[in-house]
C-alpha cells in the first residue's frame, strides 16, 4: 500500500456554520411543477399525453352525464325529451331504486332492512374504532340475531332461541373452567349443542304458542338487490376472518390429523372455482342433506361464500404467521404463555397486523364475487338490471344501471379500503 | 474477537465472585443428551448450579452453549438423560414445562421484545395473564423494574423507538416482572454496539449482586472475571473444562480451553 498520509497540516474548526435557509428555486409551486411534471423531455411528453387524454374523456363523456335526465317513466320518454341531443337517463334509478336496493322485498317493509343497515353501521363501530367504549362489544354481540329478525322475521322466538345456546356455552364454560381447562372448552362446545338440538325446539314452539310476537315473516326469494349483496358479503366477511385463522393455525399445528385436514380443505377449495361451489350449493346440496331439510338458498350460499374466502384468507394469514421472526414463539413460550395466549397476544396481533393488505384483498374480492350468485338464479343488483331490462318500459337500458352499481360497489370497497390503511397507520408501532 | 469492554472497578463495594452460594440446587443436570435430526448436539451433559451462583458458559460458535441453556427451559427438548429445574423434572409434561418456564427467566440476543405492545406492556402481559396479577400491580411492578434497569421513562414508548441497549434492558426487566429464582442468558450483548455492551453488563452485575442465579452464555470475558463464580467452556457440544474464573483465565488446562482463551483474547 502506497498511501500517502493526507493530513500534513493539523486543522481544527472553532466556530460551527449556522444552519441557512434554502436558494428560492428550492421551494413552491414552480419547483413543484418543474421536478414532477416537466423534469425532462420523457416527463413532459408523458404530461401533455396524460392531459390530452384526460381532455379527451372529458369532452366523450362529459356532455352525456351533465344533460342528464332524472324524470321519465320509460327509455322511450328520455329519447323524446333528448330529441337526439346525448344525455344519460338516470330516470332509471329515480323509478327503479327500491328493486335496485331490495329486490322484490315487499314495499310496506322496506324500514327493515334500512333499519338492519343503520344497526350494522352503529354495531360495527365498536368492533372497527377501539377508542369507542368496550362495552358497546355487546350490542355487536347481539346484532346478528336482531339482523336476523328484521330482515326474515316470523317468531321472535327463533332468533332468540339460538342466541340463548350461545349463552349457554358461554355460561357453562365460565362455570367449568373453576375445575378444568380442558372440560371448559368441552362443556362450552357441547352446551350450545345440546341446547339447539334438544331444547331450543320445544323453548321455541312454547313460547311461540304463548307469546306468538314477531314480525312478519318475508321468504329468501323475495331479497334482493344490494340487499343480497351486504347479507352474504357482510356475513361472508365476517365469518371468514375467524375460519380463516382457524385454518391457517391448523395448518402450521403439529397435529397430523388436524394439519392434513385443514391443508386438504384449503387446498380443495382454492383449486375449485367459486361459480361451482355456488352450482353445488344450490344443486347438489339437496342430494347430500338429509331429504326433507328445506335448507335456504341464501343460507347455503352464504356458506359456500364463507369457505371459499376462508381458504383463502388462510392462507394469507399463513404468509403473515411465517412473517414472524422465531423469536417471537420463544419470547412468548419462555415467558411461560400456553398456545393459545401465545396466540392471541403475540403472534395473531402481529400476524394479522402485516397481513392487513391481504386480508383486505379478500373482503373486497368476496364482496363483489356476491354478483356471482346471479348465476344461480338470486337477484343481485346485476340480476336486477337484467330484470328491469326485460321491462318493456326500461329495454335497451344499459350504462346508467351499470354506473349506478359500480358506484355503490365502489363506495363500500372503497371504503373498506380506506378503513385498512387507517388501520394500518394506527398500527404501525415499529420504527415510527 | 474485542477487547472486553467492561474493566471492573476494583472499588466495588461486594466482591461478587466472592459472594456466598447456598448449598441448595437450583439446576440439576445428569447424563444430558441432545440430538437435531441423526446431528449430537449435546453429548452427556452433566452440570450443577446452587441457588445464587453465577455460571458462565462460554465456548466457540456452534458448539452447543445455546441449545444447553435453551434446554434448561424447555425450548429445546433433550432425548436423554434428565434435566431437573427448581426441584421439577422436565419432561413432555405440560404442567412440569409450564413450572419451571414461570421460575426461569430468559434473556436474549437479539432481545425479541414484543414490537406491538408498549414496554410497559411488554412488561405486564406475563404477570398478566400467566401470574393472574391485577393490571395495576402488574404494573407497579413494572416500573419499579423499569427503574432498576434505569429507563422508566420510555414506559409508554414501543420497542422500536429504543436503541438496542435500552431494548436488552427492557428485555431484562420484562424477566424479573416474572419474579424469577433462575435467569437465564444467551449472549446478551452480542448483538450490541460496543458503547452499549456496558449499560446491559451494568445491569447483570446489579441483578449478581442481588444474589440471582444466573447462567450467562457470553464472550465478554471481563464480566466472567468478576462476576462468575465459575466459568464452563464448551466445544463440540461437551463440557470440556469448568474452574473458578481466576485459576480458568491463569491457567487453562486443556489445549482446546487455551487455543480459545487466545483467541478471544487476541493475541
Ligand atoms: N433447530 C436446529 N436444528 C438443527 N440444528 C441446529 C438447530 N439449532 C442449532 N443447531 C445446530 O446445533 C449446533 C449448536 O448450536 P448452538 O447451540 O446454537 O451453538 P452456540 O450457541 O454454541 O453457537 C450448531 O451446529 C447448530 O448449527
Ligand atoms: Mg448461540
Amino acid at each position: 500500500m502506497s498511501n500517502i498520509e493526507a493530513h500534513t497540516v493539523a486543522y481544527v474548526r472553532d466556530t460551527m456554520l449556522p444552519e441557512q435557509t434554502p436558494p428560492i428555486t428550492e421551494k413552491g409551486a414552480v419547483k413543484w411543477l418543474r421536478e414532477n411534471l416537466f423534469s425532462g423531455w420523457l416527463n413532459s411528453v408523458l404530461t401533455v399525453l396524460s392531459l390530452l387524454v384526460i381532455w379527451w374523456a372529458l369532452a366523450a363523456i362529459g356532455p352525456w352525464l351533465l344533460n342528464t335526465i332524472w324524470n321519465a317513466g320509460s327509455l322511450r320518454e328520455c329519447r323524446e325529451i333528448l330529441d337526439g341531443t346525448p344525455g344519460a337517463c338516470f330516470a332509471v334509478i329515480n323509478d327503479r331504486w327500491h328493486q335496485l336496493l331490495f329486490g322484490f322485498y315487499p314495499s310496506q317493509h322496506y324500514w327493515r332492512p334500512t333499519l338492519a343497515f343503520v344497526l350494522l353501521l352503529a354495531s360495527l363501530a365498536p368492533v372497527l374504532f377501539t377508542n369507542l367504549p368496550r362495552k358497546l362489544l355487546y350490542v355487536s354481540a347481539a346484532y346478528p340475531f336482531v339482523a336476523y329478525h328484521l330482515l326474515w322475521g316470523g317468531s321472535i322466538w327463533l332468533p332468540v332461541s339460538a342466541a340463548l345456546g350461545f349463552v349457554a356455552g358461554f355460561v357453562a364454560f365460565v362455570f367449568a373452567r373453576r375445575v378444568n381447562g380442558l372440560l371448559a372448552v368441552f362443556a362450552a362446545v357441547l352446551a350450545p349443542i345440546f341446547w339447539w338440538l334438544f331444547l331450543a325446539q320445544p323453548f321455541n314452539a312454547g313460547l311461540s304458542s304463548v307469546l306468538p310476537i314477531g314480525l312478519e315473516f318475508v321468504r329468501s326469494d323475495r331479497f334482493g338487490g344490494f340487499l343480497i349483496s351486504l347479507v352474504i358479503g357482510v356475513t361472508g366477511i365476517s365469518l371468514s376472518l375467524p375460519l380463516g385463522i382457524l385454518l391457517a393455525l391448523g395448518r402450521q399445528s403439529d397435529m397430523v390429523f388436524v394439519k392434513s385436514v385443514c391443508v386438504i380443505f384449503i387446498e380443495f377449495i382454492r383449486g375449485v372455482p367459486l361459480i361451482t361451489l355456488l352450482f353445488t350449493a344450490s344443486l347438489l346440496l339437496n342430494y347430500f342433506l338429509p331429504p326433507g331439510t328445506s335448507f335456504d338458498l341464501i343460507l347455503r350460499v352464504i356458506i359456500m361464500v364463507t369457505l371459499f374466502a376462508a381458504a383463502y384468507m388462510a392462507e394469507v394469514i399463513r404468509g403473515g404467521l411465517a412473517a414472524l421472526p422465531r423469536g417471537q414463539y420463544e419470547a412468548a413460550d419462555a415467558l411461560g404463555l400456553d398456545y393459545w395466549k401465545a396466540q392471541r397476544l403475540i403472534i395473531m396481533p402481529q400476524a394479522l397486523k402485516i397481513s392487513i393488505p391481504g386480508i383486505v384483498n379478500t373482503f373486497i374480492g368476496l364482496f363483489k364475487d356476491t354478483t356471482l350468485v346471479v348465476f344461480i338464479g338470486l337477484l343481485d343488483p346485476i340480476g336486477l338490471s337484467n330484470a328491469i331490462r326485460a321491462d318493456t318500459d326500461w329495454n335497451g337500458i344499459y350504462w346508467e344501471l351499470f354506473i349506478f352499481i359500480g358506484a355503490l360497489f365502489f363506495l363500500f370497497c372503497f371504503g373498506i379500503s380506506r378503513y385498512s390503511m387507517y388501520l394500518e397507520r394506527k398500527l404501525k408501532t415499529d420504527h415510527r | 474477537m474485542s477487547e472486553p469492554v467492561v474493566e471492573m472497578p476494583v472499588d466495588r463495594k461486594i466482591d461478587i465472585s466472592q459472594m456466598k452460594v447456598s448449598d441448595e440446587i437450583a439446576i440439576q443436570i445428569t447424563g444430558m443428551n441432545k440430538w437435531f435430526g441423526s446431528f449430537h448436539v449435546l453429548r452427556d451433559i452433566d452440570m450443577t448450579v446452587n441457588r445464587g451462583e453465577r455460571i458462565v458458559i462460554c465456548g466457540p460458535s456452534g458448539s452447543g452453549k445455546s441449545t444447553l441453556i435453551r434446554c434448561i427451559n424447555r425450548l429445546e427438548e433433550h432425548q436423554a438423560g434428565q434435566i431437573i429445574v427448581d426441584g421439577t423434572e422436565l419432561t413432555s409434561d405440560l404442567k412440569n414445562i409450564d413450572k419451571v418456564r414461570s421460575e426461569v427467566g430468559m434473556v436474549f440476543q437479539h432481545f425479541n421484545l414484543f414490537p406491538h405492545l408498549t414496554i410497559l406492556e411488554n412488561c405486564t402481559l406475563a404477570p398478566i395473564w400467566v401470574r393472574k396479577t391485577p393490571k395495576k400491580e402488574a404494573e407497579e411492578i413494572a416500573m419499579h423494574f423499569l427503574e432498576k434497569v434505569k429507563i422508566p421513562e420510555q414506559a409508554l414508548k414501543y420497542p422500536g423507538q429504543l436503541s438496542g441497549g435500552q431494548q436488552q434492558r427492557v428485555a431484562i426487566a420484562r424477566s424479573l416482572c416474572m419474579r424469577p429464582r433462575i435467569m437465564l442468558f444467551d449472549e446478551p450483548t452480542s448483538a450490541l454496539d460496543p458503547e452499549m455492551i456496558k449499560e446491559v453488563l451494568d445491569t447483570m452485575i446489579q441483578l449478581a449482586e442481588e444474589g440471582m442465579t444466573m447462567i450467562c452464555v457470553t464472550h465478554e470475558m471481563g464480566f466472567a472475571q468478576a462476576v462468575a463464580n465459575r466459568v464452563i467452556f464448551m466445544d463440540q457440544g461437551q463440557i470440556v473444562e469448568q474452574n473458578r474464573p481466576t485459576e480458568f483465565f491463569k491457567n487453562p488446562k486443556s489445549e482446546r480451553t487455551k487455543l480459545f482463551l487466545s483467541q478471544i483474547l487476541g493475541h
